[in-house]
């Protein structure tokens, strides 16, 4: 019973292992420990112009930031070496540095344009030297904001992709519930979550549930949107096939349309999540009591401009660190796809 | 729940079937695809199903999986009328359309999970995997798989229910000369092991002519069947013996009569 196979099918062995597809080809010793150097230089320019800049400065605002780049310094002319023992550790600085280069420069840049040579406005426009001194010294209160933003978004968000994937499965497959669901979709969809503010607050009991109601709004239209148009753009073929293998419409709804449109619906969850973050700022801009949004608008009406932008830092890695955690999850469940389509 | 009894093949039967469609660009008008076709196959028999493009083959293949109902007439799997799908006839398509999200283990599966009989009948899965030769892929995702091994994984997944008959549309009609024959004789191998009825829908006359107990021609516009003609040839059949290549002559011709419906029928 050996199956009369030749060597057409077996020579395509699953290629299981995955493919690195951005780092940079090996380069030769000299050109890698020059690349290498690159950050290290940088971080050490940027140290030097902000001793000299920082001169003419108080010394308490700008201790913490040369503390700072000594450190910054520290770690990359120590891992510069140690580099030459560890493969992984040289892959990512080969990847990483002329980005984390950039970043140097730009910080010195920003120190040149700021305390340097005035050339913006002062409160508005502070050194880094004095975000990172505003960060540190406000560090309770900003830790504060930022978990109560989580709380917020996690909840308006949990929400409204439950509620987007019911929605969006119901309209997707039944054609009665599309008939009539399409149409309010429709109309109400486009309109901005932030647009319900007003009565969103008079509804609402308080300021934290008609914020999460709104956020829920703002994910459930993309998520519904984009899980309706998968789960009927589901290949026919798909369904036949499972209809004739004994399924019900349990098996056929979850087991089929649903894993059939999971790239459609993780779309969604993208730009539902872009929308949530807007939202989540604005409804705490304007209501809520707390968070981040709230944070900058408070630190604001102080003058406090340092505070500002050490806010805006932290909603930077907070708001990116959300994203690349979807990401994560969407390369673990559409491992599938891989080799098949490019996102 | 349909009782599937083990390796038991159950007869095919289309009474004076009709079967029409909407026409494309004309929503009042409709395109008669089928029109007062029967046709029965014995329990266990291998038939194929040749025709030009259009001729209603595989629109005859859907009535028998139950996926579409007929307009008029009766269709039976043995003295059952079909209703609906069912896991007791399994069905395989050119475009293999395994689920690209299982694995090719989970593939195979999925019949057993559609019929929540997965626990009982696990051990199952690794004999058809087996029999298909497939055993070294159970983790690989079917966009890994060339085309004939994709096909043998459909045919698994069909199989693994333990089908009463099996109906093929085209489905080595995407592969190669070379793998398509290897896969005929895979084919082979299946239906003497297992002695399932197939149906099988194929433009390949050559393909018609090696596995068949009968072929049956149809003609074009309304769909009707224009002659049944049974093969006694040995088995294994040689492709290049005299009787092989007369056959194919012959039914060369008929195929060519049947583009022109206004040739009588000749049977």
């Amino acid at each position: 019973m050996t199956p009369s196979n030749g060597n057409e099918d077996s020579f395509t062995t699953p290629p299981l292992v995955k493919s690195r597809a951005q780092t940079f080809p090996a380069a030769p010793v000299g050109a890698r420990l020059r690349t290498l150097m690159t950050f290290s230089l940088a971080v050490a320019v940027a140290l030097a112009v902000h001793l000299f800049v920082s001169k003419k400065e108080p010394v308490p605002e700008t201790r913490s930031y040369t503390v700072f780049l000594c450190a910054v310094l520290a770690v990359a002319l120590l891992t510069a070496p140690a580099q030459l023992l560890w493969s992984g550790l040289r892959r990512w600085r080969q990847n990483m540095h002329p980005i984390l280069a950039a970043v140097a420069f730009l910080l010195c840049l920003w120190e040149i344009i700021t305390s340097g040579l005035r050339l913006l406005p002062l409160p508005y426009f502070p050194s880094p030297a004095k975000v990172l001194q505003s960060l540190i010294s406000d560090r309770m209160l900003l830790f504060d904001s930022t978990w109560h933003s989580l709380i917020l978004l996690i909840s308006g968000y949990a929400l409204g992709v439950f509620a987007g994937l019911i929605s969006g499965i119901c309209i997707g497959w039944s054609s009665p519930i599309r008939y009539w669901g399409m149409p309010v979709l429709k109309v109400v969809g486009p309109i901005p979550a932030t647009a319900w503010i007003p009565l969103a607050m008079v509804i609402a009991p308080s300021a934290i549930v008609s914020a999460a109601a709104l956020i829920a709004l703002a994910v459930w239209f993309p998520v519904t949107m984009l899980t309706a148009s998968g789960i009927s753009n589901t290949r026919a073929s798909y369904l036949d096939v499972a209809r004739t293998l004994g399924a019900g419409r349990g098996y056929l709804i979850f087991r089929v349309a649903v894993p059939a449109a999971i790239p459609n619906i993780f779309i969604g969850l993208f730009m539902g999540l872009g929308a949530s973050f807007l939202t989540l700022v604005v409804a705490e801009t304007v209501g809520v009591k707390s968070g981040l949004g709230w944070y900058v608008s408070w630190a604001q009406g102080w003058a406090e401009y340092g505070k500002v932008f050490a806010a805006l830092v932290i909603m930077a890695a907070f708001f990116s660190t959300i994203m690349t955690m979807l990401f994560k999850v969407r390369d673990r469940v559409l491992v599938w796809q891989k080799g098949v389509i490019k996102w | 729940m349909v009782a599937v009894a083990e390796g038991k093949a159950s007869s095919l039967r289309l009474h004076e079937v009709s079967k029409s469609f909407p026409a494309p660009d004309d929503p009042l008008a409709r395109h008669a695809a089928l029109q007062n076709v029967s046709l029965s196959l014995a329990a266990g028999e291998l038939v194929s199903l040749v025709g030009p493009s259009g001729c209603g083959k595989s629109t005859l293949l859907r009535l028998l999986a139950g996926l579409d109902s007929p307009d008029s007439g009766e269709v039976f799997i043995g003295s059952e009328p079909i209703k609906g799908p069912g896991a007791e006839r399994g069905l395989v398509f050119q475009d293999p359309s395994l689920f690209p999200w299982l694995t090719v283990r989970r593939n195979i599966e999925s019949g057993l999970v559609a019929r929540h009989v997965l626990h009982e009948k696990r051990h199952e899965v690794d004999e058809f995997m087996r029999l298909v030769g497939l055993e070294g892929f159970a983790n690989a995702y079917p966009h890994h798989l060339s085309g004939g091994m994709a096909q043998r994984v459909a045919l698994a997944r069909a199989l693994v229910n333990h089908p009463k008959a099996l109906l093929l549309d085209e489905p080595l009609g995407a592969l190669d000369a070379f793998t398509r024959m290897r896969m005929q004789d895979e084919v082979l191998r299946l239906w003497q092991a297992r002695g399932t009825t197939m149906l099988l829908v194929t433009h390949d006359i050559d393909e018609a002519i090696y596995m068949s107990n009968r072929i049956v021609i149809m003609t074009q516009r309304p769909g009707r069947i224009e002659q049944t003609i049974s093969i006694a040839l040995e088995r294994p059949r040689d492709r290049s013996h005299q009787d092989f290549l007369r056959l194919r002559g012959d039914i060369l011709e008929l195929l060519h009569f049947a583009g022109n419906a206004s040739i009588e029928n000749k049977s």
